[in-house]
Order: structure tokens, then C-alpha cells, then sequence
């Protein structure tokens, strides 16, 4: 890798089978079909779990939680399986996994102001129509 | 799966864990060891692409939580007269399986790209397309019917006014991701076709050669789609 080696001449000094090793290791993500398959045909039963969920007409906080385990399910296993996250290094991992989770605080501030806007909506123009 | 494991990283002489991440991220060296610059740069996109949905996803969240008026019933308003009966949301199933299928066919392809197979490779890639073409027609009928039905982004003649402009906007902004998707697939499928990645012929625009990484980095922002999908699916179309 051309960029890796020229990086600099400490790094070099520091780490010196660093820019060997890098070049190597950087090039195969060779997993074995049957391991697609096998997370492919997952995505499909929980898909379906998550349809039948409306089908059926679940609904109050069984219906929210159940919603939000099979998309974590499928959203973890599309991460993991199919983007290769699961064989990155946690160096990569926690750079692109993190933010998102960050975002979280964004929404727990965007509940409680939602809130506070139809309650105040509710205080001047009364319940609704 | 150990064994893939063994052979990806115990390449690269360096700490696991936590202390990998300190050794990683310390100063003067590039931080993602065995990651190419085209795949980070890849999910550094797909990292601020997440936030656009992300914020799409709040402001819909918000509007539903501040409405007095009740919001319509997705499962009602996206189902369909099939065989004489209403099915609840099978439309959006659909698409969702539709998606979730192209989605392992460009796993595949990535796969047989790194075995240099390139006729499978480029068949599947050309498969996903298809199936992510598929996905944005259905959705362009969805989009007539609910325009027929008279849901517009300033109003619709179920409930709160705001149900169409989320809909137009989160399910247009992803309908967008996918055309682009579908695009770029062909273009690295004609690529791949060609045997471009074997002989290292310099692309149109950079004049860089391609790898048949670039399949995987494709593969990285057609599995992205699938997964914004699923949190739209969730939240809009379930909730």
C-alpha cells in the first residue's frame, strides 16, 4: 500500500513490519456461502415475525417492543454478516458504530420537546378536532 | 466462521480489543489498519448518510408525537384489495422481501467477486439491480395510489397533515438511495463483466485501477439501503 508506506519515516521506526502487514491483511473477506445463506433466510423469518405483527393487530407496548427487537435483529445481522462488521477490527468498529448510538440522546430530547409542544397545543386550541 | 476469522486478522501483528483500539487510534499512522481507504471512506458516507436519515426519522417522530389530530393507520392506508379481501400493509411486505432478497444476492456477489468468478459475480450484481429496480416500481405505484387517494404533503383525508409530507419525504430521500444504487450496480457490473478488476484497467473519472474490492464497497452502500429500510419499515410503516 503506497499510502501506508508513505506515511512516514517514524512510524516506520516505531512499527517496522506495519506497512507489510497492513498491505496483507487488508485485501480478502472470504466467508463461506452457506453463512449468507443461512443470515439471508434469517432476514426472511424475521421480516416475516415483523409483518405478522401488524397482521395480527398486536398492539400497545408488545407490539413497540416486538417491532423494535426484530429490527435490531435484522439491522444487526445486515452490520454484521452482510457489511462484514463482525470481522473488523473494534478500532472501526466503535468509529462507525458509536455516532448512531449517540443520535439516541437526540431523540430522548426530541420526545420530551414534542411533548411540551402538544401539551401546548392542547393548553391554547384544546384536545383536537 | 473461526477459521475465516483466524485468517483476516491474524495477519496483522497488533493488540485485540482495547487496547487495539488506543494502539489503532494513537497518533502519526492511519487508524483503520486493515481497511483500505475506499472502504472507510465508504462507511464514513454511509455514517453521515445515517445521520440524514436519522434526523429524517426524528422530525417524523416529533410531528407524530405533537399532533392533536390522530394519525392515519398504516396498516389501513397501504393495504391492498387482493382476491376480494383487504390485506394489511402486503404491499410494503412485499418490497420488504424484494429488498431483503437483493440484498443477499449482492452478498453473493461479493463473495464470488473475491474468488475472481466474474460471470457470477456480474449475474448477481445484475440480479440485485433488477431487484432494486422492482422495489422502486412498486413504489412508484405506491406513490400513484396514495396520490389517487388524495394524500398530499400539506394534507390527507385520514387524519394528522403531516403523514404525507413524512411519507414523501423519508420514502422519496430512500427511493432516491436505491435508484442511485441501481445505477452504480450496473455501471461495477459492466466493470466487472469486462474484467476490469483483472487487468487493472484505469477507470473513466479517477483513472485509478479498480480491485475487486470496489464490489464489496458497492455491496457496503446496496446492504446500507437494505438497512435504512428496516428502520423505515419499522417506524413508519409498523409503529
Amino acid at each position: 500500500m503506497a499510502e501506508a508506506t508513505a506515511n512516514g519515516l517514524g512510524q516506520h521506526a516505531l512499527h517496522p513490519h506495519d506497512a507489510a502487514s497492513v498491505a496483507k491483511a487488508e485485501t480478502h473477506q472470504e466467508h463461506p456461502i452457506k453463512l449468507y445463506l443461512v443470515v439471508w433466510a434469517w432476514l426472511f423469518i424475521l421480516s416475516t415475525c415483523s409483518y405478522l405483527v401488524d397482521y395480527f393487530g398486536l398492539h400497545g407496548y408488545l407490539r413497540w417492543s416486538l417491532i423494535l427487537i426484530f429490527m435490531m435483529l435484522k439491522a444487526g445481522l445486515i452490520v454484521a454478516v452482510f457489511m462484514h462488521m463482525a470481522w473488523e477490527r473494534l478500532a472501526m468498529m466503535y468509529a462507525i458504530i458509536l455516532p448512531p448510538i449517540l443520535v439516541l440522546v437526540f431523540v430522548t430530547m426530541m420526545v420530551l420537546e414534542a411533548d411540551y409542544t402538544l401539551l401546548t397545543r392542547i393548553a391554547f386550541f384544546g384536545p383536537g378536532p | 466462521m473461526a477459521e475465516t476469522t483466524l485468517t483476516h486478522t491474524s495477519q496483522l501483528d497488533r493488540p485485540p480489543g482495547w487496547r487495539g483500539i488506543a494502539a489503532d487510534w494513537a497518533s502519526d499512522q492511519r487508524a483503520f489498519k486493515n481497511v483500505s481507504w475506499g472502504k472507510a471512506m465508504m462507511w464514513i458516507f454511509l455514517l453521515s448518510d445515517t445521520f440524514i436519515f436519522g434526523c429524517f426519522l426524528l422530525s417524523y417522530m416529533t410531528a407524530r408525537i405533537s399532533t392533536r389530530v390522530p394519525w392515519p393507520n398504516p396498516s389501513e392506508v397501504f393495504a391492498l384489495r387482493i382476491g376480494g379481501s383487504e390485506i394489511p400493509l402486503i404491499l410494503i411486505a412485499i418490497m420488504t422481501f424484494v429488498l431483503i432478497s437483493s440484498s443477499g444476492t449482492m452478498a453473493m456477489a461479493v463473495n464470488f467477486g473475491y474468488r475472481r468468478d466474474r460471470r457470477k459475480t456480474a449475474i448477481l450484481m445484475l440480479l440485485t439491480a433488477a431487484l432494486g429496480a422492482t422495489f422502486v416500481g412498486m413504489q412508484a405505484f405506491e406513490w400513484t395510489k396514495l396520490i389517487t387517494e388524495g394524500v398530499r404533503p400539506w394534507g390527507n383525508p385520514w387524519g394528522a397533515a403531516q403523514f404525507g409530507s413524512c411519507f414523501f419525504m423519508i420514502t422519496g430521500f430512500h427511493g432516491t438511495h436505491v435508484t442511485i444504487g441501481v445505477i452504480f450496480l450496473i455501471i461495477v457490473a459492466r466493470k466487472v463483466w469486462r474484467g476490469d478488476f483483472d487487468v487493472g484497467r484505469p477507470g473513466f473519472f479517477t483513472s485509478r485501477r479498480g480491485r475487486y474490492e470496489n464490489v464489496e464497497i458497492m455491496g457496503l452502500y446496496w446492504h446500507f439501503v437494505d438497512l435504512v429500510w428496516v428502520f423505515i419499515f419499522a417506524f413508519f410503516y409498523l409503529w
